[in-house]
């Protein structure tokens, strides 16, 4: 499946590639990022770890970190 | 385990999955549970809300105005210090008058360049210092200044519980010890308590040569009056008390309620972030909590069982005063006051050798 990706740290879009039946925890694991370190949402609607992506999804990736 | 049939959002570290509406319950009572269990804002406050236009200050500042709202005696005022860090500042300062224009909060701001006369930027171009360690001094010694002389009776901050713990862990690291007995979800000397006052020059209200050309405001005149000096020998009312009411919530949390209060704006990174000491804790910290959920409150918790005795231990008997600026200080002369005059000099010797980058 191709997910498109926007990661508000890095400021861009990116399209990861992940398997059938994925989960956004294994979208993360793919990008090297730390679930702690992120909110994730889908349409501006949070989703968890758990839920499935679905094909040509577009996912927001929101940095928790302090910015300063 | 679910809280109803609508969409979870978050996931707490027991474990307990949260709606929306739920999860904005939960962050709004704990923050008003931190506040009544520490005592942090009493029945008639002025409060000054210290803002960044950051998710941690407007998520804060959001939660205060309702309880103002609710508490017309609490007054609130932002107060945001304009360090002059290009790309950074600039754009949170656009999402700080904006929320404080449409919330009806009064913005009082200052800048490093009005202050000092330059802005951080420049100082670290002549200034061999961490970007961390001179921004912090300078932007604290202006937010008690500042706040002193609007008369708060305390200053409300965005640290969070992310903050926090690494606070504890950059002082345990650095054998630091000392340094953690000033932290806490209240800083700062209560104006109740009593102690001795060394204040060596209260008769001297000019500065010196070191601090004049950086510590004055615009119009040439001395920052500091006899008018904003306070005699009283039995406080320390030149020390504005510190609150951190989103003391328990973790960053997830904070940016999770900002997220559906639409308190977010673009995100911004300190450039000079990135190289310090505490973006490497952060990141420590947060790659245990991935594994170990949990243990940041962890830390947080089993550090305030042992606050009072740090306290205690690191209590200090007397508080000083700046003989150059009359502000609180450990020692002789306030860390302000020792970088405003290294500042001094490196911008005269700019000057001397023809290379002032700055004006």
């Amino acid at each position: 499946m191709q997910i498109n990706v926007f990661f508000d740290r890095e400021k861009k879009e990116k399209t990861i590639e992940v398997g059938e039946n994925s989960l956004i925890r294994d979208l993360l694991a793919k990008m090297g990022i730390n679930p702690v370190t992120v909110i994730v949402s889908r349409n501006d609607t949070i989703i968890m770890e758990d839920d499935e992506i679905n094909d040509k999804d577009k996912i927001k990736l929101i940095s928790v970190i302090s910015g300063g | 385990m679910n809280c109803c049939n609508e969409k979870e959002i978050i996931k707490l570290p027991a474990g307990e999955k949260l709606c929306r509406k739920h999860f904005t319950e939960y962050f709004e009572n704990k923050v008003f549970k931190t506040i009544t269990k520490f005592d942090l804002i009493g029945k008639q406050e002025n409060l000054g809300v210290a803002i960044s236009g950051g998710k941690d200050s407007l998520t804060l500042l959001h939660i205060l105005n309702k309880l103002s709202r609710q508490n017309p005696k609490i007054k609130l005022t932002g107060i945001l210090i304009d360090e002059g860090i290009k790309d950074y500042r600039d754009k949170s300062l656009e999402a700080a008058k904006e929320f404080c224009q449409k919330n009806n909060v009064k913005l009082e701001i200052y800048s490093f360049e009005e202050e000092f006369g330059m802005s951080l930027d420049n100082m670290l171009k002549v200034l061999d210092v961490k970007p961390c360690t001179i921004c912090g001094i300078f932007r604290r010694y202006l937010l008690n200044k500042k706040s002193r002389e609007l008369k708060f009776t305390k200053i409300a901050t965005g640290h969070n519980l992310d903050d926090e713990a690494q606070s504890i862990m950059m002082n345990q690291f650095k054998n630091n010890i000392h340094l953690s007995a000033r932290l806490g979800p209240m800083v700062g000397i209560s104006s109740n308590k009593s102690s001795s006052i060394k204040n060596s020059s209260m008769k001297d209200n000019t500065m010196k040569n070191g601090i004049n050309n950086n510590l004055k405001n615009k119009n040439n005149k001395n920052v500091i009056t006899s008018n904003n000096i306070n005699n009283d020998k039995d406080s320390n009312v030149n020390f504005v008390q510190r609150i951190k009411p989103l003391y328990l919530c973790t960053e997830k949390e904070v940016t999770t309620y900002a997220f559906v209060n639409n308190l977010l704006d673009e995100f911004t990174e300190c450039p000079n972030v990135v190289k310090s000491y505490r973006a490497q804790v952060r990141d420590m910290l947060n790659n245990l909590e991935a594994k170990f959920s949990g243990t940041k409150y962890s830390i947080v918790n089993s550090f305030l069982q042992m606050l009072p005795d740090l306290k205690e231990r690191f209590k200090e008997a007397e508080v000083n005063y700046c003989k150059e600026c009359n502000e609180p200080a450990s020692k002789d002369k306030c860390n302000a006051c020792k970088y405003a005059e290294k500042l001094d000099k490196a911008n005269a010797s700019a000057i001397l050798n023809n290379t002032q980058i700055f004006f």
